[in-house]
């Protein structure tokens, strides 16, 4: 395990929050500070095989949390984060296979501090849409008593009863509802009707009917759908893993148009982790010689629309949000 | 219950027979079987499971990228896990649509990289350092592979083709 000394800090923007601790008040969506968006990167992540380097992984989250929570050991982010008795799920994006979705390696990572935080391995669950998906991406289905679970909402089920909220009615995932606190664990892809999926809507991955709500650029849909008090509740982090990104062709996988951004980024704020997205997607695109995404027709609509005065599920504006940088050496 | 079971039977027969004169007749455009087995191609294995989508549930397999296809008049996708010599693994996706155009569309949709190339194949075909797109008629195939690898190009190619050949013209 590496030292935090042996970090290198490539870049902090809005460095004077580094210490204050954002304050995020659940439920109200109030952003009182600057949001913190925490990104760490790792140019030796990979190994020659196709998952990374396990320990540089641990390493990168650990860095990644403690810098976020100002910690000064691996366990005590987790520590705020959860607390003993309560039933954590890690909600994945595990659609496109996986070259494209967490790597089996930081849920493995995140298993093992949120363990050493006092929650028990029965009490966590790894969870996507489908259990295809999760298999697809590596993960070996389990639903043994007294260990990580690893189960689709296909097998989980859905509530009887739906929920609505402004454009939005459906139904939850049980694995949403019978959680005390979700980590939201997205990938960075672009996406042909929304631009960019991060945080926000990695949620269709936890209703019954997300096919429903792709008209219109999915806005109002996205934000209406984080609105939704058991998900604006209970998915309290986002812990998106940056190896790979998708900046053109997405949300499925194509690896003629990704790239290693070889990070991970953390964060409270949804709006906040899709704001920082967007701007890294569509830097990669100005790479390569892309229009914008804005010009391509797939404006970021739903991200402004979650900040709004209606719904304030966080902030999009960049002179709030404290985005830190930092490079492992 | 003899009679039940007689009946039954004889409703299982009536749905069968119907299939049967569906699949000869009013699913000219369908593909038999797009894949290649195993050792067919050097090198490729196939793996055990095809699955297949149709236009209302693709997006349970792409998700919101299924609205492209839509658009473009996908009838469904079948698809495939393929390995190489044990250990490069591909996905083989045959995209089944209601005319040569949609096929076209989806295919012009993507720009080109730059290092990516047109090769010889169905009626188009594009070769990128992973993965490998062509169209052939109303069908659009592609080939996806999750890791670079040597020669990998090569072996998509190679798979590609014989992909290519199991589509009737």
């Amino acid at each position: 395990m590496q030292n935090r000394r042996e970090f290198v800090k490539e870049m902090v923007a809005g460095a004077a929050v580094l210490g204050a601790g954002t304050k995020y008040a659940w439920g109200q969506g109030k952003v009182a500070e600057k949001s913190r968006v925490v990104i760490v990167r790792d140019a030796k992540l990979r190994t020659p095989g196709p998952a990374p380097d396990e320990k540089r992984v641990t390493a990168m989250l650990d860095h990644a949390m403690q810098t976020y929570y100002s910690a000064q050991n691996p366990v005590q982010p987790w520590k705020q984060l959860v607390r003993p008795g309560q039933v954590v799920s890690l909600k994945m994006n595990a659609l496109g296979g996986r070259a494209i979705a967490p790597s089996v390696a930081l849920v493995t990572a995140i298993c093992e501090r949120l363990q050493q935080a006092g929650i028990k391995a029965g009490d966590i669950v790894v969870w996507d849409r489908g259990s295809r998906d999760l298999e697809a991406a590596g993960f070996k289905l389990s639903d043994a008593p007294g260990a990580v679970r690893f189960v689709g909402s296909d097998k989980a089920g859905y509530e009887d009863a739906a929920v609505s909220y402004g454009s939005v009615t459906t139904k939850l995932s049980k694995i949403l509802t019978q959680s005390d606190v979700v980590i939201n664990m997205p990938v960075l892809k672009n996406h042909n009707i929304v631009g960019v999926t991060m945080a926000m809507k990695n949620m269709y991955g936890v209703i019954n009917n997300p096919s429903t709500m792709h008209g219109t650029g999915c806005n109002p849909y996205i934000a209406d759908l984080n609105m939704i008090p058991q998900i604006r509740q209970k998915v309290r982090f986002v812990i998106g893993d940056l190896k790979t990104g998708v900046y053109e062709g997405g949300p499925t996988y194509r690896p003629e148009y990704s790239w290693n951004e070889d990070g991970l980024m953390v964060g409270e704020d949804r709006v906040a982790i899709d704001t920082i997205s967007a701007q890294i997607v569509e830097r990669k695109r100005a790479e390569e010689g892309l229009n914008t995404l804005d010009q391509k027709g797939t404006p970021l609509t739903y991200i402004a629309t979650a900040a709004d005065a209606q719904h304030k599920l966080g902030t999009n504006d960049l002179a709030r949000i404290a985005l830190i940088e930092q490079r492992i050496a | 219950m003899m009679t039940k079971v007689m009946r039954s039977k004889g409703v299982a027969i009536a749905a069968l027979l119907a299939l049967v004169v569906l699949a000869g007749v009013g699913c000219k455009k369908k593909i038999a079987d797009p894949f290649p087995a195993s050792g067919a191609v050097t090198g490729w294995d196939k793996g055990e499971k095809t699955q297949s989508f149709n236009a209302a549930n693709l997006y349970e397999y792409i998700d919101g990228g299924a609205e492209q296809y839509i658009s473009a008049g996908v009838v469904g996708v079948s698809t495939s896990d393929y390995k190489f010599q044990g250990s490069l693994e591909a996905t083989v996706d045959v995209y089944t649509m209601k005319a040569t155009g949609g096929a076209k569309t989806i295919f012009d949709a993507d720009p080109p990289t730059i290092d990516s190339k047109s090769v010889p194949l169905g009626d188009a075909a594009r070769l990128y350092g992973q993965s490998v797109v062509f169209r052939k008629g109303p069908t659009l195939v592609r080939i996806t592979a999750f890791e670079a690898a040597p020669g990998e190009g090569d072996a998509l190619l190679a798979l590609a083709h014989g992909v290519e050949g199991k589509l009737q013209d």
